[in-house]
């Protein structure tokens, strides 16, 4: 098992996209032996800036993700892209249409287009992404941009796996505040004002500072809002070199760093003890058997996992 | 809800219709079925289609024809998906295919042709039954 991995992860090195994209698959998948493959990974990473693109549905942040990469491009970098949109908790199924909006860079050698479905996981990405993020990065990735399912509120996932966030606003929303309530603002290494032929743009970004000048003590640094029309490219020149000077000015999530890392480590450990147990109960179909139980209510949901608990001897 | 193991379609329009109902309905109802559906919208060249297609690792290519001209552009992506050693993914092609046209198509290796009429229902056993 782990040979095949092995294999499969020197092919991915060696400059194959197929056997990127088919590592990527394994590891979303969850496929046996993954967590040897990412321990296999983990070394080959830590080289690639993670720029995280949220915002609300409609704000353009699919379009925005292809004009930053256009230009990113340009000037020589390599782009992993990873764009992430809902499935149905219903059919489990997902209509994956960010590519629609990034056909010119899909053809770019160097760019690398990875469509990821939530699969159920809540806050705007997908359980993966943060794996996937490293596989890209161990590809040989300079810049890796993740761009969420359109948000709501505080669906802030994004921060846990990127370096600097871009949070994307558009004109009329309300009185501009409403895009950007608690959450959503603390995220935001960059504001970007999109849609700025519209009207109202302006009123946004005043919005937008009033709300950052009430937040901000003295000593943080001043987070800037850029105006973009990502349709026609316009200001996404000026929005490339703020990040590329941020990033160079060391202005990049490290104090986060800690908080990221044990974030990882529990969130890891909490999905794979649920996985395993409910893998368990597959097995041996107790699960069908509580849930008969708590439906005719001979027995609740809270003795149901007290029980599985102290079957692992945690209690 | 299971997590693990989605079927990946990717719903591509190569050529120049710009005819795109078809293509919608068959990519909203295999959602609705379960699949994960990575759709690409029209005009799209064979190389952006089989670039997708490797990037997405999708298991099944469904191409949406309404043209006529089907037998050079499936004959192309084919071509392509064999140079890059793809040939395991299931291509489908759908749309306005005279039957004189399906042995063709099925000798270039296309598993399946669905003209209008077809249930999308049929069309997702097709996939599955196909796969596994």
């Amino acid at each position: 098992m782990r040979q095949e991995w092995e294999s499969q992860i020197a092919e991915m090195r060696k400059g194959s996209v197929r056997g990127l994209a088919r590592l990527i698959t394994r590891v979303e998948n969850r496929d046996t032996g993954w967590l040897d493959a990412m321990q296999i990974i983990y070394p080959m990473t830590g080289k690639a800036c993670v720029i995280g693109i949220t915002g609300s549905p409609g704000a353009g942040k699919s379009t925005l993700t292809d004009r930053l990469t256009r230009e990113l491009s340009d000037q020589g970098f390599k782009i992993g892209i990873i764009a992430v949109d809902p499935s149905s908790p219903f059919s489990g199924g997902a209509l994956l249409g960010d590519r629609l909006r990034m056909k010119e860079v899909s053809t770019i050698d160097d760019v690398f287009i990875r469509s990821m479905a939530t699969r159920g996981a809540l806050g705007g990405l997908n359980l993966a992404a943060r794996d996937v993020v490293k596989i890209m990065d161990a590809f040989g990735k300079d810049i890796i941009l993740i761009e969420t399912v359109g948000v709501g509120q505080d669906e802030v996932e994004v921060v846990k796996a990127a370096d600097m966030v871009l949070v994307v606003c558009v004109p009329g929303m309300g009185d501009g505040i409403q895009a950007i309530k608690a959450g959503i603002m603390e995220v935001a290494d960059i504001f970007v004002v999109n849609k700025a032929d519209k009207d109202g743009a302006d009123q946004a970004v005043a919005d937008i500072h009033a709300m950052l000048d009430l937040s901000a003590d003295e000593a943080s640094v001043k987070i800037p809002v850029v105006k973009t029309i990502a349709s026609t490219g316009e200001g996404v020149t000026d929005l490339v070199r703020m990040m590329l000077q941020n990033f160079e000015a060391g202005r990049i999530r490290t104090s986060w760093q800690k908080e990221r890392i044990k974030e990882e480590i529990l969130s890891l450990l909490e999905k794979e003890v649920a996985r395993h147990l409910r893998n368990r109960w597959d097995q041996n179909g107790n699960l069908d058997q509580a849930i008969k139980q708590v439906t005719a209510r001979k027995q609740d949901p809270y003795s149901v996992v007290q029980e599985m608990i102290s079957l692992m001897h945690l209690q | 809800m299971n997590t693990e193991k989605k079927i990946r379609v990717l719903v591509a329009k190569p050529g120049l219709d710009g005819h795109e109902r078809g293509a919608r309905v068959i990519a909203y109802g295999l959602r609705d079925l379960g699949f994960e559906v990575i759709y690409t919208g029209l005009r799209q060249t064979p190389e952006e289609i089989v670039s997708a297609a490797i990037q997405e690792d999708v298991n099944v290519v469904g191409l949406s024809i309404l043209s006529g001209a089907h037998l050079t552009l499936t004959r192309k992506i084919i071509e392509k998906l064999r140079e890059q050693n793809a040939n395991d993914i299931l291509v489908i092609v759908g749309g306005i295919i005279p039957d004189k046209d399906v042995p063709e198509l099925n000798k270039m290796g296309v598993m399946g042709v669905f003209t209008s009429g077809t249930s999308i229902k049929d069309v997702g056993a097709f996939i599955k039954s196909n796969l596994s």
